[in-house]
């Protein structure tokens, strides 16, 4: 059995890798949402049937990753969540317009798939649009002032960018022929809004906690952690090249954004929980005040570490049954 | 003007009305699906296959909404409840956690090789996924049933500092009430289940539709319907004797006995006023309460005098009651009535036929109904004799509440009636289109591929 300071480390790692299960995941089937065109009912199609089979299993990390929150962490919960009660709202409504819409739009009559295919696209930027938001007062610390609501507002239209561009990255691997251009152009366009995006989000957090500068700038941390950003970025540049070259040669490598975009994910996000660890409301509670019962945690532990890798298994046999392109679904 | 507290009950109690509506059909309807889908394996009749596909599409259907409105649920407890996870929170965090950890995922992500992947693993790995997705559905259940039933009747536990902390994880489980809520909630699902597929193939039929698939389907699930129905009439009335046993003040208000009485009288109907502790127009059969609940004529049953202030209210749990039962009893008629004719004439009469389709639906309407009786019968408690509802709630402002009940009314609405909508679209679709046949191998032309591969 554990004590209660060493179970409040093992689950606020096991709710980071919710989190960031999560973001990559859902984030890419948020993304090909964003993208659904509205026009061309073909590509609509082959777009949505690739992320058919996963959304589920995608969304199901949120869950996880929100109800660790609850039950490691209850106090954390309760002033995050009554803080972003709004934002969450509208997350929560967005999610429902999309989950649903995906399963109608296959069985409306024709006339309606249109609309749904409308409620899909909203739903899924209004959730993306909401994450960021939350994402971006948590930054902020809750603060009730404009410069933070600002802020938010930008850091709504990041991450909103940023599950474009792995959503993006997801169909250049999943698709061929024309819709795999327009994946790439859209790609393209998206890995230089989301670059922005963090670039803004990192300096910002610099700026406004002395704690988060000493933390990353303080030697001899400093000569571990400096790297991170400059890969980070240079994975960037490498996906922009990569991309150049797909738009020529798109059988080979197509997969590579995808995989470049989970790069750059994992980064930022080990970046953004290195900045606020210990704490889990920033400039509140660390996770040691706010941690629950250790009769509670450890019962929830043992489960955790039988589940959560026979989980990642299923999941990757999974994606193994569906790998491919997604049009090879007609020959079948 | 609506306070905090009243919005988030009104907002907690229209989500759970509403996500408790598919559950309710996918639990069951999953186990269907297994069982076409185990004969079609073992007889290779297209049959068996074109009934797994017309109600695989609902089943996804349903399922999804299941899946969103359960995240809304799951998102409550914190925004809404705080209270319920700082108080309980060390007992029913973990319980969810479990949920979440043990049934969710694994449906959700085996839900994707059973709607998508049947042409792309072996036919015996499909059926596979199947029986997976079935157990994740029932899972979750188990899981849930026990949160709630531990709510209902809390054991295993301590409190220390006004917290809850557990001392006997198997107590907290598998708590006195679990056992019977359980089989009673599993038991409504397959009536509710079983129903829906007779309303919906009795619909196919009678608009014309002369295929083998809904025959086929209607025959299995009124005999279905005939087994559990009176099975649940059973395990019903042993849930009714552990309520009374743990919490009688919900049987007094069940039965509307306001003063503690020997040979209490089963109240067929009866208006309780509850400014006045009384009931008018009182129907009732003498004796009869009383030889139910404790099986001998004069048998005392307490009144909800013994529990002034301490007991719900009493109109709802007193017609939910009724409704319920009521309900459940015209289940086991027309069930049974259904099977002896179907094997006498090897079909229904068209008048039966539009009874069944006006009851497809009405083992929602007996389930919520039971599950306001159960939950309003708890009251004012959250957590019997733990926790009242009124400190669980959250502080935030009534605008806020307000807005985002409104926001949810409104989305449920629209989606109610787009689902009741496209089930009897999909069946009349289905009357007009030959159904696919997975005789023929392979299948060269699937619909658009948008169009779910597996219509």
């Amino acid at each position: 059995m554990f004590d209660q300071a060493t179970l409040a480390i093992i689950f606020v790692s096991l709710m980071g890798l919710a989190t960031l299960m999560y973001a990559v995941l859902d984030g890419y089937d948020l993304g090909v949402g964003i993208l659904l065109p509205l026009d061309d009912e073909t590509s609509a199609d082959t777009m949505i049937a690739s992320i058919g089979p996963f959304w589920d299993a995608n969304e199901t990390w949120l869950v996880l990753a929100i109800g660790l929150l609850l039950i490691a962490f209850p106090t954390a919960h309760s002033i995050v969540f009554q803080a972003l009660y709004i934002p969450c709202t509208f997350m929560l409504i967005g999610l429902i317009m999309r989950g649903v819409a995906f399963d109608f739009r296959a069985k409306a009559i024709v006339a309606h798939k249109r609309k749904w295919d409308t409620v899909f696209k909203s739903g899924s930027l209004l959730a993306s649009l909401a994450q960021g938001y939350m994402l971006g007062l948590y930054v902020m610390g809750f603060s009730n002032t404009l410069e933070a609501h600002g802020f938010a507002l930008l850091s709504a239209i990041g991450v909103s960018a940023a599950y474009t561009f792995i959503g993006s990255a997801w169909l250049v691997m999943k698709t061929e022929g024309d819709l795999q251009q327009k994946a790439i152009a859209h790609c393209k366009s998206t890995v230089v809004i989301t670059f922005i995006g963090i670039l803004l989000v990192s300096l910002v957090n610099l700026l406004i906690s002395p704690e988060i500068y000493q933390k990353w700038f303080d030697f001899p941390y400093a000569l571990i952690l400096i790297p991170i950003p400059i890969i980070c970025a240079s994975f960037f540049v490498l996906c922009w090249f990569v991309l150049k070259r797909l738009a020529k040669q798109p059988n080979i490598g197509a997969a590579l954004p995808f995989f470049f975009a989970l790069l750059i994910f994992t980064l930022s996000f080990f970046g953004l929980a290195f900045s606020f660890f210990p704490e889990i409301v920033p400039g509140k509670l660390t996770i040691w005040q706010a941690v629950a019962a250790p009769e509670a945690l450890n019962f929830m532990l043992w489960g955790a570490l039988i589940v959560v890798p026979t989980i990642l298994a299923y999941t990757a046999f999974s994606y193994r049954v569906f790998w491919g392109k997604v049009d090879e679904l007609r020959y079948y | 003007m609506l306070d905090t507290l009243m919005l988030s009950r009104i907002q907690f109690a229209a989500n759970i009305s509403f996500h408790i509506l598919f559950p309710t059909i996918t639990i069951a309807m999953c186990w269907f699906l297994v069982f076409f889908k185990v004969r079609f394996d073992m007889t290779g009749n297209p049959v068996w296959m074109r009934a797994y596909r017309f109600w695989v599409k609902i089943f996804a259907l349903s399922f999804a909404l299941g899946v969103v409105s359960g995240i809304t649920m799951s998102f409550q407890f914190g925004t809404n409840w705080p209270g319920f996870m700082e108080k309980v929170g060390n007992i029913a965090g973990p319980l969810l956690g479990y949920e979440v950890l043990t049934a969710f995922f694994l449906e959700a992500t085996f839900l994707g090789i059973m709607l998508f992947g049947i042409k792309r693993v072996p036919p015996k790995v499909h059926t596979l996924a199947c029986i997976v997705v079935a157990i994740g559905t029932t899972l979750s259940a188990f899981w849930i049933l026990s949160l709630n039933s531990w709510m209902q009747t809390p054991t295993g536990f301590e409190m220390r500092d006004g917290i809850a902390y557990p001392t006997d994880w198997f107590a907290v489980i598998f708590n006195p009430s679990f056992p019977y809520r359980l089989a009673h909630m599993l038991l409504a699902s397959g009536l509710t289940a079983s129903f829906m597929i007779i309303g919906v193939s009795c619909y196919r039929l009678l608009k014309g539709d002369d295929k083998q698939a809904p025959k086929l389907t209607l025959k299995v699930a009124v005999i279905v319907a005939a087994i559990l129905s009176p099975l649940q009439a059973f395990v019903g009335d042993l849930h009714g004797l552990n309520t009374l046993e743990h919490q009688p003040q919900k049987i007094a208000a069940m039965e509307g006995v306001w003063q503690t009485e020997k040979g209490a009288p089963l109240l067929l109907f009866a208006i309780p006023d509850e400014e006045n502790r009384t009931n008018h127009f009182e129907i009732g059969i003498p004796n009869m309460a009383s030889f139910i609940l404790t099986h001998e004529l004069d048998g005392e049953i307490k009144g909800l005098d013994q529990f002034k202030g301490e007991h719900p209210p009493v109109k709802p749990v007193f017609f939910g009651f009724r409704i319920m039962v009521g309900l459940g009893l015209l289940m086991i008629a027309i069930s049974w009535f259904a099977t002896y004719t179907l094997k006498k004439r090897g079909q229904l009469p068209t008048w039966l036929m539009r009874i069944l389709v006006g009851l497809t639906f009405s083992g929602w309407l007996a389930t919520l109904a039971g599950w306001y009786v159960t939950e309003i019968g708890r009251q004012p408690y959250l957590v019997s004799g733990v926790l009242k509802v009124s400190d669980a709630a959250t502080q935030i402002a009534p605008a806020n509440v307000g807005f985002s009940l409104a926001l949810y009314l409104t989305t449920y609405a629209i989606l109610l009636v787009a689902y009741l909508h496209t089930v009897f679209l999909m069946a009349r679709r289905a009357v007009e289109i030959e159904e696919f046949d997975m005789s023929e191998k392979p299948i060269k032309q699937l619909p658009s591929k948008g169009d779910n591969a597996y219509v």
